[in-house]
């Protein structure tokens, strides 16, 4: 059995171009093997420019680390296509494709890809032809639970389709893309004159109920969960399931300490031994791991029952 | 410009029998149903089709001269996929016009199986930009793409130019706030999604709370909304709920509102949109014989009357009562809504 790795996704909140670079800075010494990076949210987040994430990515590159860089799930203008095609067009760095026009370009230039979680793929033969596209790894989608996986992965095995599997093993979940900009709408601004309010709020804008339960997390365009999902309960069964990678999404502060705290627990389970790490100071929010156990997304660990329902 | 550009087809939806027919019968140019099953994102308990109506509806439809559309647009879940493989076999026995996928896995069997049935690329493929789009043409010969309600006019202008796949846009009904495809949040609160499952904050979720100050609404537990004695109460639509953020209590993410491009119709003629569908098959047949009846004189007036076009009052009036929360908007394809 091979050794689970551990992957750092694309940063999905607006953080200042000095505050992104020391994250990488940092990140350059964690105990990870693949770093994504890129704009993968909204197109008028330009701290970075497609250029600068390509030059990172090969300093990056050069201390050893796979880098793969994250196209933007929505993709809308010409000049969103215009920074899809300069990503695809970099000659060195893989591309995760998270839209069906990325993978294409992916395609047209024979470069294999990763496929994104917004590419929806549910099933073995959607794999399949992803796979035939040039797609060498694939995140399922987040809401996809364990037995629907195992599934999806022992019939690829058996029709002879080979790619790696990365699970969004920990962060706010990245539930929905809109057109419309909920923290600009937050702040009466137009999404045009959105004033880049959302640096402001460097996890996201927290969305409760009436009756002040967390819910939701608003980042621009995308909506996400408040709860953080983890599937550290789940990492011997995960291990045993074939899968390549898990994916650590980045958070403001403690991300080191959550790599580190998942290498730990990757360790001992590789070791056969049970894994005794306990990362909930490292979350604002409660754990949650529902999709993975099919239920709600919301159920939080352990939880058997929705507490509400 | 061309001078004259072939008026769009008006697709209108069909949840049962009796809507299918009220939409031929008002001037529909096309209907789209689903089955009985998950394989459809419109799965809501009594309605869709089953083989005898979707025969007698198919016949009604074409003894009529208008064309019907099969939706099998949820994504096939799992290791058994055999549903929606059999959900595409009996569109093609029961000869409907096309067929809606939304999964390429499921573009590749039906191309493979069927060369000549005709297949359209769904809202719920989330294809916004003309590469995705060129990519299911080349692979699985596509012959007409539907866009998620996230694009302004001049983007969908722009798809347009760029492929010779037709492009159906979205006309009136609920307005689906979220790029349809790329939405989770009903699988983040109660474990089902349009994807997976084929609904969005399913009924069986729904509990109604009869408070003494106000009526509560929660799916799976949750407090989507809450109601003053006299407000109108509207379905638990996540999306269109209002929530507290930074101590603001307001519809964060949508308010409960209707898509009505009628005002745009002129310009969606001229930019080459080849169909305007109507959401709604979860609309009783009153509904959809009142929404088809308007857009197609309004489409109608749009073509003879060119620039001249002006919306008519009484439209307006008709469909304002049939919005939801009464309210209704351009939508993205209007750029300060975003």
């Amino acid at each position: 059995m091979k050794t689970l790795q551990l992957t750092l996704g694309p940063v999905l909140f607006y953080w200042s171009r000095d505050d992104i670079l020391r994250f990488y800075s940092e990140a350059a010494d964690w105990p990870l093997e693949t770093i994504y990076l890129g704009e993968a949210v909204c197109s008028r987040r330009q701290q970075l420019r497609g250029q600068d994430w390509i030059s990172l990515g090969r300093e990056l590159a050069q201390n050893g680390r796979q880098v793969v860089l994250s196209s933007q799930a929505l993709i809308e203008s010409e000049s969103d296509l215009r920074r899809l095609r300069k990503l695809v067009e970099n000659g060195e760095l893989q591309l995760e494709a998270n839209d069906l026009g990325a993978a294409r370009l992916a395609r047209q230039q024979g470069q294999p890809f990763v496929a994104g979680h917004h590419l929806n793929i549910y099933n073995a033969d959607t794999l399949a032809l992803m796979h035939s596209l040039g797609a060498r790894r694939w995140i399922p989608p987040v809401e996809m639970d364990r037995d629907t996986l195992s599934a999806v992965l022992g019939q690829a095995a058996f029709n002879g389709v080979q790619i790696e599997t990365e699970l969004f093993a920990w962060g706010r979940l990245p539930l929905a893309l809109s057109a419309r900009c909920f923290t600009a709408r937050h702040y009466n601004l137009s999404k045009d004159d959105c004033q880049f309010r959302c640096m402001e709020h460097p996890d996201g804008l927290r969305l409760n109920t009436r009756e002040q339960q967390a819910f939701l997390t608003i980042n621009g365009i995308q909506t996400m969960s408040d709860g953080c999902h983890s599937l550290l309960p789940h990492l011997a069964d995960i291990s045993a399931m074939g899968i390549s990678a898990l994916r650590i999404s980045p958070q403001w502060q403690h991300t080191a300490n959550v790599v580190s705290g998942y290498r730990q627990a990757i360790d001992a389970i590789t070791a056969q031994q049970k894994p005794a790490v306990d990362l909930s100071p490292y979350s604002d929010s409660r754990l949650v791991d529902g999709y993975w156990r099919g239920t709600a997304g919301i159920a939080a660990i352990g939880e058997t029952h929705h507490a509400h329902s | 410009m061309p001078a004259t550009r072939p008026l769009p087809e008006l697709v209108c939806p069909a949840g049962s029998l009796p809507a299918l027919k009220a939409a031929v019968d008002n001037g529909a140019d096309t209907v789209y149903l689903g089955l009985k099953n998950d394989t459809n994102a419109r799965n809501f308990a009594g309605l869709n089709f089953d083989d005898r109506t979707a025969r007698e509806g198919i016949h009604y439809a074409h003894q009529h001269g208008r064309k019907v559309l099969l939706a099998i647009n949820t994504y096939a879940q799992g290791g058994d996929i055999s549903r929606w493989h059999r959900a595409i076999d009996e569109g093609a026995a029961l000869g409907v016009d096309a067929i809606i996928l939304a999964d390429i896995g499921l573009m590749k069997y039906a191309r493979n199986r069927y060369p000549d049935l005709r297949l359209h690329m769904s809202v719920q493929s989330s294809a916004t930009n003309y590469e995705a789009i060129n990519l299911a043409q080349e692979m699985f010969d596509i012959r007409r793409a539907v866009l998620p309600r996230v694009l302004t006019l001049d983007q969908v202008k722009q798809v347009i130019d760029h492929t010779n796949v037709e492009i159906e846009v979205f006309g009136f009904g609920s307005l689906c706030v979220m790029v349809e495809g790329r939405c989770l949040l009903s699988s983040y609160a109660t474990g089902e999604s349009p994807n997976s499952h084929g609904v969005c904050s399913p009924a069986k979720f729904v509990r109604w709370e009869h408070g003494q100050q106000a009526l509560g609404a929660r799916l799976n537990g949750i407090l989507i909304d809450e109601y003053q004695q006299g407000e109108p109460a509207g379905y638990p639509t996540l999306c269109k709920g209002r929530f507290e953020v930074e101590g603001d209590t307001y519809y964060a993410l949508e308010e409960p509102t209707s898509l009505n491009v009628m005002s745009m119709l002129p310009q969606i003629i001229d930019i080459g949109v080849a169909a305007i569908k109507v959401e709604g098959r979860q609309r009783s047949p009153a509904y959809v014989a009142q929404v088809t009846r308007t857009l197609r004189e309004a489409l109608d007036a749009a073509g003879r009357e060119s620039q001249r076009f002006a919306v008519k009052p009484a439209w307006t009036q008709a469909l304002s009562k049939l919005a939801e929360g009464q309210q209704q908007t351009l939508g993205a394809y209007n750029r300060p809504w975003k």
